[in-house]
């Protein structure tokens, strides 16, 4: 019902290409979250779908209606901020019921809307104060009521965690979760961090210089990354890489051989990158040599750097694994989660 | 005595020194514009007046065309507000907002224009405003005092606009506003103390300008065309009367707008 389509969209800051054609088609309820590093587009792209910046090229629907060209007040859209927005000159209540009185909603029921709003976000003791008295928290939920009141189909966040510390971020995290579900708005999130992504998006499109890397659900992405970016931008620690050629059914890089059980003719004599993650790798009697760099216990788990020929690789080894740095230990790559990617383009190889 | 002592030191007796410098005429003025005519001339002066009357002020103002030129001077300031602040506000929002080309250059010639003591602009501008024979009426005075105070209001209100995140007005889109709209509803009333200020200033500028109001007008005299019509031939009493009677407004306005003065400036 109102899905948001955007097809080839492009936008030109001076000579430099913010957004280089990028399509996606975002589902009626979805939870799609924008994810990058700073300067990838991606606050560009969701600052087009609320008609604060206009499109050099391609074109924005949302639902069966094409807002290309139209104003944000006319697109049907709630958004929330990252430095929250909230207005310095009105209270709570007021900067709440700002969009409904706005739109010329009869006062009864501004205040019955402001009153639901307050409460869905734990905001009912706070109506009156003005946002000054309020933390930094207590205002970002404003910002979430002020647009969860206007029951706009479409809700875009800009990085609405990302000013909160590390423990408060958390609580938002769940609290904005709980709130997706109850409310079953078309969501477009922003944001760079790709934990948040991850723990709340339904779908997610990892950006990088003004393109979609690659789009799909969390864990098709963390397990199947469409590139070394992506395999590197996803998951804490990032996955590890090793560079290498498959030759007579080992994968042989400088200062190491990896022994392949299922002989990939396709990789042979290729210049290859190898993938694994750090949950992927275990320490045992036999594998591929490496020496202990680092270890740091942490507490659920001990996160082990080890050097394989030249490349630190990060493995994630139970808290009691017993290794001291200098210590000469193997390792054994889970050969099904392995993934191949192409050395010089980083794409990933098929398989 | 360490270096930090020293420094402070050496600020506040400069502080001092320059607060010495403006306040001893000021004060001067003050105590003989509360002296009875009589003893105006008295030597040694007494630095606390012995003497309080209102007998100077009341001569000051109840001297033929003083009250007149108030009203004028008043009328004049009004009108250089509302013209000032009407021009000056959207150069300073586009100031603050907008990076169009030129916008630098812009500034500097908004800037250049300071440059100039107030005489050297003010002779032109009237020559200019005889030659159109816009003059000795209240609005071209206060067409000149607003060309004057402009560069002021510019840079205050682009400093104003700067203060108010841009996000603010863009969430008021979202929510509902037009661009006036939003700029109505959220940018206006957060600069509103700082458009108070400019206002305040400008006020200031037309009430204390001198040059341009006596060049310009004949019948229709502000206050210090009048007073300094008249400095020749008046008593002392009279110009020490006139003297705190113009510099008053002018102290009690700064005094209430020097918060955002500082900021102008550069505090910390």
């Amino acid at each position: 019902m109102s899905g948001i389509g955007i097809q080839n969209a492009t936008k030109l800051f001076g000579k430099t290409q913010a957004l280089k054609g990028i399509s996606i088609d975002i589902r009626d309820g979805e939870f799609m979250v924008l994810l990058g590093p700073s300067g990838c587009g991606k606050t560009t792209l969701l600052r087009c779908v609320a008609g604060l910046e206009r499109l050099d090229g391609g074109n924005v629907r949302i639902g069966e209606r094409d807002v290309t060209d139209l104003a944000p007040r006319h697109r049907n859209i709630a958004m929330v901020f990252q430095s929250y927005a909230v207005f310095p000159h009105m209270t709570v209540a007021g900067n709440i019921g700002f969009g409904l009185r706005m739109h010329r909603v009869p006062k009864a029921q501004v205040d019955t809307r402001v009153r639901e709003g307050a409460e869905l976000l734990g905001l009912s003791p706070f109506l009156e104060r003005y946002p000054a008295q309020l933390s930094g928290g207590q205002r970002q939920r404003v910002a979430v009521a002020r647009a969860l009141v206007m029951d706009a189909p479409v809700l875009l966040m800009d990085e609405p965690l990302s000013n909160l510390d590390a423990l408060l971020r958390l609580q938002a995290r769940a609290d904005l979760k709980r709130l997706h579900k109850e409310v079953k708005r078309t969501t477009i999130y922003v944001t760079h961090d790709q934990v948040e992504a991850m723990s709340m998006g339904d779908r997610i499109a990892v950006m990088r210089e003004g393109s979609i890397e690659q789009i799909g659900a969390p864990m098709d992405i963390y397990d199947n990354p469409a590139s070394q970016f992506v395999g590197g931008f996803i998951g804490s620690p990032p996955m590890n890489f090793l560079r290498g050629a498959v030759r007579d059914g080992n994968f042989a890089g400088e200062g190491f051989s990896v022994p392949m059980s299922r002989p990939r003719v396709d990789l042979q004599g290729r210049e290859i990158v190898l993938g694994v993650r750090a949950e992927h790798i275990t320490i045992g009697a036999d594998g591929v040599p490496a020496r202990v760099l680092v270890v740091e216990p942490l507490g659920s788990h001990a996160l082990v750097t080890a050097l394989v020929g030249k490349t630190a690789v990060k493995v994630q080894a139970p808290i009691d694994v017993g290794v001291r740095p200098d210590q000469a230990i193997n390792l054994r790559f889970d050969e099904a989660t392995v993934r191949w990617m192409d050395a010089g383009t980083g794409a990933a190889v098929q398989h | 005595m360490n270096a930090r002592v020293l420094d402070r030191t050496l600020i506040y007796g400069i502080a001092v020194l320059l607060a010495v410098w403006v306040l001893i005429p000021f004060y001067i003025i003050a105590i003989s514009a509360f002296t009875p005519q009589a003893k105006i001339f008295d030597y040694p002066k007494p630095l606390i007046p012995t003497t309080f009357s209102t007998e100077t002020m009341q001569f000051f103002v109840d001297a033929r065309g003083v009250i007149p030129s108030v009203l004028n001077s008043v009328l004049v300031a009004v009108f250089t507000i509302v013209f000032g602040l009407a021009l000056g506000t959207p150069a300073g929002y586009a100031l603050a907002r907008f990076h169009f080309r030129g916008r630098e250059a812009f500034q500097v010639i908004v800037l250049a224009t300071k440059m100039f003591p107030i005489a050297i602009l003010s002779i032109p501008l009237a020559v200019t405003f005889l030659q159109l024979g816009l003059y000795d009426n209240l609005v071209s005075v206060a067409l000149v005092h607003t060309a004057m105070a402009l560069p002021f209001i510019i840079l205050v209100t682009g400093g104003v606009f700067v203060a108010v995140s841009h996000e603010l007005e863009e969430a008021a889109q979202t929510l509902g506003c037009s661009r006036w709209g939003a700029f109505l509803r959220v940018a206006l009333p957060l600069a509103l103390p700082g458009l108070a200020a400019a206002a305040i200033f400008t006020f200031v500028v037309s009430w204390n300008e001198v040059f341009a109001a006596t060049i310009l007008t004949l019948r229709t005299r502000t206050l210090p065309a009048q007073v300094l019509a008249g400095l020749g031939t008046s008593p002392l009493g009279f110009k020490f009367a006139g003297g705190l009677f113009m510099a008053l407004p002018a102290v009690v306005f700064i005094f209430m707008i020097r918060r955002y003065l500082i900021n102008l400036w550069g505090s910390r």
